[in-house]
């Protein structure tokens, strides 16, 4: 199906099941409950966990496939967003003009950047990218305040000239009229579920994007990619310039990137410098290798994960902390914050730090290998416990990079 | 006039004359061997066959067209394929990947942005890597990943990777270097049979005499940069040069 063979058609079915149905599976926990603060199912998170799941979708095609590691990944998302913020100004509060500039003037950024970056390779890509990004981000604060807006960052006003818009069209982000913000709520178990436009809008454009990357995967485009990973010095004698193979990756993952930004100005429509910044670009490199580098749902995981962290595992303060160990007595209790309050709260970014570092030292290819070996762990058991031959000879087949 | 024509290349490293008025003509259709001691400059001289290398002076035709200046993906899309001392192989790629990869190579050029068409719906091209896979016997490990192939493996893969291309001259660096005697024989009768099979032309740098003389056609001894002799297998043997050379640098040997 579309291009597809069964195992990758299989794969984006269960992609489109599973973020349709995000804004139910997030919701887990009854309102009310002491664990209902772990409910993600809120739309603002969730549009965060489809557009960054954007963001390390297209960084994983160059990341991922060429090995090539830009530590300036954010720049383009802050293009994006800036490129939409100003269509929204001067055109319309419809999305979709913004989107699209977004997506071509971020390409336009990548190839400039990519043109030059891409004369190195290995860590001195990195620095040229990482110099380009924050070069980037002081110059919005700086010199190019008057298309930035500097510190306060760029936003939409009541006297915008919006050329397409009527006299009476919606002043908020909207496709065709339809406010972004505009939810449905339901009721149902004790639970609430909202179904926000929004969430659906960027959900649709990351299935898009997603499917999008997987025929990249399976092309020949990017067989030449992974070839450009393992060995340039045969790709050049087998008659391939590996240069514009990495340029265009590098640009399909900066459109990928301004897209991302363009949907973050969608959902709010602002944009700030610090979106650019080093610790942004960082970000998306975690994202990456924590998911899994290379695979296709790895980068996808990952992204969910930390937004997760950031949004849900930093609300966890003393107070809450204090109400589930309230059934110990005083002294324990006490002691027992004093441990667990450095890693939650204000402290999410130790714990992140932590599991980053189990996943990169036990786990190389990140939770998506964490996945592999527990579904191979299932099998062997049920293997065995149905008395066949034993798995020792017969080992499984190592993962493929694109699974 | 030969398929590559070789003229007075000169090539230094700092105060070392790698090679000096090399001229050299390999025909169409021969394997023509080149041989000499180490250091001799076989190496430094493909080097400059392939691109990698930009000699100080002389020039390297190739086919009617200067190969000088060129760079290595533009060589090989003119028709030069080469294999390496080391294999060169996609280790992270599957057997059958790797062969694909020159097929892409040869039809579509040195880039092509297919991004959206699938490997599988290249009928042509899958049918042409497996015929090649199976003429030198690999078919069956073209799921294995190839670093985990054997190195004999690895070279076979190296090789076929280059002859689907149907280059116009293939260049060997060492396709025997430390392999048994049973694999070299393999490896001979292999590029035989290619040989009798694709008509292609083949200049291969050798250290194992054996090798040279069940191939060769033509041979070419290099000594310290210089082409000494260039002649036929059988007037090679004897030749007192040749003898000089070697016989010098096994004294060397023993006295250093």
């Amino acid at each position: 199906m579309l291009g597809l063979n069964t195992k990758d058609t299989r794969l984006l079915l269960i992609v489109i099941a599973l973020t349709l149905s995000t804004p139910i599976l997030l919701q887990p926990f009854a309102e009310g409950t002491g664990l209902a603060q772990f409910n993600a199912g809120y739309p603002d998170l969730m549009q965060r966990f489809a557009i960054f799941g954007i963001f390390a979708i297209g960084f994983n095609i160059l990341f991922g496939l060429t090995g090539y590691l830009s530590f300036g990944h954010a720049a383009f998302l802050g293009v994006g967003s800036y490129s939409a913020v100003w269509m929204f100004k001067l055109l319309s509060m419809n999305i979709l003009p913004g989107l699209i500039l977004a997506v071509i003037v971020s390409g336009l950024f990548a190839l400039l950047i990519g043109f030059v970056s891409l004369r190195r390779s290995g860590i001195y890509f990195s620095i040229l990218t990482l110099a380009f990004a924050q070069m980037s981000f002081n110059l919005a604060y700086s010199v190019l305040t008057p298309i930035t807006n500097g510190e306060t960052g760029l936003q939409v006003t009541l006297n915008d000239p919006r050329i397409l818009d009527g006299v009476n069209a919606s002043p908020y982000t909207n496709l065709f009229g339809l406010p972004m913000s505009s939810s449905v709520k339901l009721e149902l178990l004790g639970r609430l579920f909202t179904f926000n436009l929004g969430y659906y809008f960027c959900a649709v454009i990351a299935i898009l994007a997603f499917y999008l990357s997987l025929r990249i995967f399976r092309s020949p485009f990017g067989l030449m990619l992974r070839a450009v990973k393992c060995n340039q010095q045969r790709m050049s004698y087998t008659g391939l310039n590996a240069r514009p193979y990495t340029l265009a990756a590098f640009v399909i993952s900066g459109m990928y990137a301004g897209l991302a930004g363009g949907l973050l100005a969608a959902m709010d429509p602002l944009a700030g410098a610090e979106r650019m910044q080093w610790t942004a670009s960082g970000e998306v490199v975690l994202m990456t290798i924590l998911g899994g580098a290379g695979t296709l749902m790895g980068p996808v995981l990952g992204a969910g994960f930390i937004k997760y962290f950031e949004n849900i595992f930093s609300k966890i303060n003393d107070t809450v902390l204090h109400s589930w160990f309230a059934f110990l007595p005083d002294g324990i209790e006490d002691a027992l914050v004093f441990v667990v309050q450095p890693f939650v709260g204000k402290g999410w970014q130790l714990t992140l730090g932590l599991v980053f570092m189990l996943v990169v030292v036990f786990l190389p290819g990140g939770l998506m290998e964490g996945g592999q070996r527990i579904s191979a762990w299932i099998r062997r058991k049920s293997r065995k416990d149905d008395g066949r031959a034993d798995s020792e000879h017969r080992p499984g087949t190592s993962p493929h990079i694109a699974e | 006039m030969g398929l590559l024509e070789v003229k007075n290349i000169g090539k230094r490293f700092g105060g070392l004359q790698a090679l000096d008025d090399v001229t050299l003509s390999v025909r169409e259709n021969t394997i023509h061997a080149i041989i000499g001691p180490n250091g001799a400059g076989k190496s430094t001289l493909l080097n400059v066959l392939v691109g990698k290398l930009i000699p100080d002076t002389g020039s390297v035709m190739f086919d009617g067209q200067s190969v000088l200046g060129r760079k290595p993906h533009e060589i090989n899309q003119m028709g030069i394929s080469r294999v390496f001392q080391t294999p060169e192989i996609f280790g992270e790629l599957s057997v059958m990947e790797n062969m694909l990869i020159p097929c892409f190579a040869k039809r579509d050029g040195a880039f092509r942005l297919h991004a959206i068409e699938s490997i599988r719906s290249e009928k042509g091209l899958n049918a042409q890597a497996e015929q090649m896979l199976s003429d030198v016997n690999m078919i069956d490990k073209r799921h294995m990943n190839a670093a985990s192939l054997s190195r004999g493996d690895k070279r076979r893969l190296e090789m076929a990777m280059c002859l689907v291309q149907q280059p116009k001259l293939l260049l060997l660096d060492e396709p025997t270097a430390g392999m048994a005697r049973a694999d070299t024989n393999n490896t001979i009768e292999l590029l035989r049979e290619l040989k009798s099979k694709h008509d292609i032309t083949m200049v291969i740098i050798e250290h194992d005499m054996h090798v040279v003389f069940s191939l060769a056609e033509r041979i070419t001894v290099l000594a310290q940069g210089t082409p000494l002799v260039e002649d036929i297998p059988a007037n090679i043997k004897g030749h007192p040069k040749v003898q000089e050379a070697y016989l010098g640098q096994s004294a060397e040997g023993a006295t250093g």
